[in-house]
């Protein structure tokens, strides 16, 4: 059984690394990225779970950070925005200026690409879905969308 | 950021769970279970919940569950809401899963912990009222199996130190003609106004709600009354309603009087879907 009593050392593999951080059991995942580990990419929101600017992947997944301790992260892999190399929907995001402020944009990224990952097909409906789960106050809505269609349908577009 | 310290245990068995939530308790760490955790981590930021140990069932295999096994569709405490819309082994229970909060949530929100969840809506557990499911506990007084409409009477009523395995639907419920409506006040993404789950089995017209009343609900005595098919929907509906267990809420979501009008004309849509 994997018990974690005090604040100490845990070890979470992140963006392919396994990396050390000093945490509580009660700290989120968002704490241990964000203070412990340097990766400021996953932003604090409301950090209730309704805005998603935390959002990060795990094992794939989209997950917001702010509602997952650090502790349950152990034997998983977390995938941050660092952790992307320019990949498509990173430029789409560019190339559609799918942002303004940019604060809401890490988190609008990750569950996207989780939904690129998980079903490349998605239809409208899905992504919807999906994407309902971030809030961007500046309202790109229009653009976020037209950069997430453009690479879910890439393959349709260059056939 | 969560400011009382607790401890964090992962057992990998029901009965490690079981004896450890015991021997915690035991020594004054008011132990709780632990599924998804959205529950308990967004309270504890708001210190609304104080706790000396949570106890993390996710790495419990029967916890893990998600198959066919026999008769019965069997679904782990610890399986999230998005894998049961994925596999949509049981689609009317997909749905309602697939409304609760919102899509990463689900990707963390567990059907147990749903079912124990402290907020009133509880949505999960409408279709596991309409298909008389068994609940498989576990706790110092071993495994049972209890029929849900036992164990579920406006919230989830375990005993201290119990906690959900499993939850078994069986397999003919699974395929039964069904309507699942969530009515919000306004973005999709929202508490409900109004959600209810009904379904057709045996040319019977079942029905169960969530914030019709200030807990969820199967109400044996509407149903007799929208299946009484010689007199005509509306006043069925309107029979019906009047025979809800407590007074529709008058909240900021809705004055009772909108909730009712809401409730009836979802009501009488369903009823007239599902007969066809």
């Amino acid at each position: 059984m994997y018990q974690f009593l005090n604040e100490g050392l845990i070890e979470i593999k992140v963006n392919g690394e396994l990396r050390k951080a000093l945490v509580r059991p009660a700290d989120t995942l968002l704490f241990a990225l964000r203070e412990r580990l340097g990766l400021t990419g996953a932003k604090p929101g409301c950090e209730n779970g309704d805005c998603g600017a935390c959002t990060v992947l795990v094992d794939g997944w989209p997950i917001k950070s702010c509602l997952m301790l650090a502790v349950e992260a152990v034997g998983h892999e977390v995938t941050t925005v660092e952790g992307l190399d320019n990949v498509p929907i990173q430029k789409a995001f560019v190339e559609k200026f799918a942002f303004q402020c940019g604060y809401c944009t890490p988190g609008f990224i990750m569950n996207c690409q989780g939904l690129i990952d998980i079903h490349p097909d998605a239809s409208d409906e899905t992504m919807h879905e999906w994407l309902q789960a971030n809030i961007c106050r500046c309202t790109s809505y229009q653009e976020i969308t037209e950069a997430i269609k453009s690479v879910l349908h890439s393959d349709q577009a260059q056939e | 950021m969560i400011t009382c310290n607790f401890e964090y245990y992962r057992p990998t068995s029901i009965d490690q769970a079981v004896r450890l939530f015991q021997h915690l308790d035991q020594t004054g760490k008011k132990p709780i279970y632990y599924g998804g955790g959205t529950e308990i981590i967004s309270m504890g930021r708001m210190d609304n919940i104080s706790t000396g140990s949570v106890i993390d069932i996710k790495e419990i295999p029967e916890c893990r569950l998600l198959e066919i096994r026999g008769s019965h569709l069997v679904i782990g405490a610890g399986i999230t809401l998005t894998q049961i819309h994925e596999s949509n082994n049981f689609p009317l229970l997909a749905q309602a899963g697939a409304r609760v909060a919102d899509h990463t949530m689900q990707n963390k929100i567990t059907l147990g912990g749903n079912l124990c969840s402290t907020i009133v809506y509880r949505e999960a557990v409408l279709p596991l009222l309409l298909t008389d499911a068994e609940i498989i506990v576990a706790g110092p007084r071993g495994t049972r199996a209890l029929p849900i409409n036992q164990v579920f009477d406006q919230c989830m009523n375990l005993d201290k130190g119990e906690f959900i395995v499993q939850v078994k639907v069986q397999k003919p419920f699974l395929s039964y003609p069904y309507v699942h409506v969530k009515r919000t006040r306004q973005d999709k993404i929202h508490y409900p106004l109004v959600t209810i789950c009904a379904l057709r089995a045996d040319k019977e017209i079942r029905a169960a709600f969530s914030n019709v009343c200030p807990f969820p609900f199967r109400s044996r005595a509407m149903e007799k009354e929208l299946n009484r098919s010689s007199e005509p929907v509306g006043r069925r509906v309107d029979k019906a309603i009047n025979l809800a267990p407590a007074g529709l809420p008058n909240d900021l979501e809705s004055s009772s009087a909108y909730r009712r009008f809401v409730l009836k004309n979802l009501l009488t849509s369903i009823v007239t879907e599902l007969e066809g």
